[in-house]
């Protein structure tokens, strides 16, 4: 007779008329293939953990997007955000749909050219552009985004020695009635700063101030700050207008839409509070053709979206490595991936999956990675079915910030694999070697030799 | 390892301890142990039965047996006085 399917034994306390802190059970099935990939057979052949990336969800949530905006204003384009995964084969399939690239590094910058992105089409943000990096981004006629006055003056000392006019937007940071208020990047529009900025580079006349850039916060789940923003953008470009006879070709807003990821402390999850993309889309075009532009002056509207169009298409396989229980009598499951490759586990209480066949029997536990260090813990508390050395999970919305945020510390970074349309893995970056740090390492010759 | 000799036992997993008032659910291999805890099997046995039912190491038997044993003395089940064997 076949032997039974074990479950580790447990035994449940119950209590009524408490609220369960851990939450109410919420996995139901197990996640056992992503696009047709089978979870196991990723594992067996790619190794744990394994970070995988569904090409049909990245398509699915960029047309989803483009969609939602296009049919509510006339021009728009997307601009991919480097920043949020810049791994080159996820960039591509968003140039592949249209997006150019939006960069906040030289090292960003020169990534995006090396992949073919034409300079012009490539946003150049950031405060940390130094002059060679400036040079050649006018040079090739990139949307250099000015964050600061310094930044300002470079530009145009550099135009004395380039012949050439660089194509220059400010970024705008304004109050939008959100909290904490990002002040830090670009000029100010409440106190006048941004004015400043706008009437020194119109009247210098070395450059053209061909945008309107605004970017005001990460996560934000309120849409209409979104419309506020737009509004002031739109009322600066006409009053540009208004003053230079000069119009302004276009506004970018940013970034900053929610993903449906659960932000820690939130009472419910993420996929039931982050708005959809048409609330975003119908808040900035609503603002921007209620302002006043007449129509063959429309801004083309510029976005940067980063987070709600990847988060979803990620995810991280992992194995359990041991089951413990804590001095206070809590269960504590330690994974293979710990916050060195999940940074986002700081700020998400992440979805994850059994990748196996489980029960309907549950335990509250506390998830750790396998760094040795205290704040290595990926859930704080879990409800999960029991799960035994050597079973796989599935972390849910991984795709944004975690494959460019991820640290070598402790432990070497996994591989990432790209499932395409379909159904087929390919990997688009290797797991770590150790030769991959020694290549960066240099040994006086003093220290290369010891006795024990 | 003992358990207390007043425990009620359903069959669908639900345990109940006069003494305390205090109420448990058990999952199906969990209630197995129990029953046999109660019909004072011995540790040994009890897992052996385990591997010979369920498709399981001997060594994650062994660690989840005793943690579950620790369980249940911490949820004050066991009898008094008993040492876990």
């Amino acid at each position: 007779m076949a032997k039974l399917q074990y479950e580790r034994p447990l035994i449940q306390k119950l209590n009524t008329g408490t609220m369960n802190k851990f939450g109410t059970r919420t996995e139901y099935r197990p996640f056992t293939e992503i696009d047709g990939a089978k979870v196991q057979d990723l594992i067996k052949d790619y190794g744990s953990p394994l970070f995988v990336i569904s090409e049909k969800t990245i398509r699915d949530k960029y047309n989803d997007a483009n969609r939602a905006f296009k049919t509510r204003y006339p021009k728009v384009q997307f601009a991919w955000s480097y920043k949020t995964n810049y791994i080159s084969a996820v960039c591509n399939v968003y140039h592949q749909l249209g997006s150019w690239a939006e960069v906040v590094s030289g090292f960003e910058y020169n990534k995006a050219l090396k992949s073919g992105v034409p300079g012009n089409k490539i946003i150049f943000n950031g405060p940390d552009k130094t002059v060679e990096e400036l040079k050649l981004a006018i040079e090739n006629n990139s949307l250099i985004h000015i964050d600061h006055l310094d930044e300002l003056y470079t530009i145009i000392e550099l135009t004395n020695e380039i012949n050439k006019r660089p194509k220059v937007a400010i970024r705008v940071n304004m109050d939008t009635g959100i909290y904490p208020m990002w002040d830090r990047f670009g000029f100010n529009y409440e106190n006048g700063q941004a004015w400043d900025a706008i009437n020194k580079i119109v009247l210098t006349d070395k450059m053209d101030l061909v945008g309107l850039h605004c970017h005001i916060g990460t996560f934000m789940l309120a849409p209409s700050a979104y419309g506020m923003g737009a509004s002031k953008l739109s009322e600066l470009a006409l009053a540009i207008r208004k003053k230079y006879g000069k119009t302004i070709q276009y506004i970018d807003m940013g970034g900053g839409f929610a993903s449906k990821n659960t932000l820690k402390g939130s009472f419910l999850s993420g996929a039931d509070t982050t708005p959809p993309i048409d609330d975003y889309a119908e808040a900035i075009t609503t603002a921007i053709l209620n302002a006043g532009f007449l129509e063959e002056e429309l801004p083309t509207l510029y976005l940067e979206t980063g987070r709600a169009l990847i988060d979803e298409a990620g995810y991280l396989l992992g194995t359990v490595i041991s089951n413990k229980r804590l001095s206070d009598g809590r269960k504590a499951t330690i994974m293979d991936f710990g916050v060195n490759i999940l940074f986002t586990a700081f700020w998400y209480d992440h979805k994850i999956t059994p990748a196996q066949e489980f029960s309907h029997y549950t335990e509250n536990s506390v998830m750790y990675g396998p760094l040795c260090m205290n704040i290595d813990v990926v859930r704080e508390n879990v409800t999960l079915p029991p799960m035994k050395k050597g079973d796989h999970v599935v972390v849910h919305t991984v795709g944004a910030y975690n494959m460019t945020q991820w640290m070598q510390f402790i432990s070497l970074r996994p591989a990432v694999v790209m499932v395409d349309l379909q159904g087929k893995a390919h990997l688009i970056r290797k797991r770590e070697t150790l030769s991959n740090i020694d290549a960066s390492e240099e040994m006086p010759v003093y220290l290369k030799e010891f006795k024990l | 390892m003992k358990i207390k000799k007043n425990i009620a036992i359903s069959d669908s997993g639900f345990i109940f301890n006069p003494s305390t008032g205090d109420s448990f659910s058990v999952n199906p291999i969990g209630l197995e142990i129990i029953k046999q805890l109660k019909e004072e099997k011995s540790g040994d046995e009890i897992k052996k039965h385990i591997l010979k039912t369920y498709a399981i190491d001997e060594a994650t038997v062994e660690k989840d047996f005793y943690d579950f044993l620790k369980m249940l003395e911490q949820n004050k089940l066991s009898a008094e006085n008993e040492k876990v064997n």
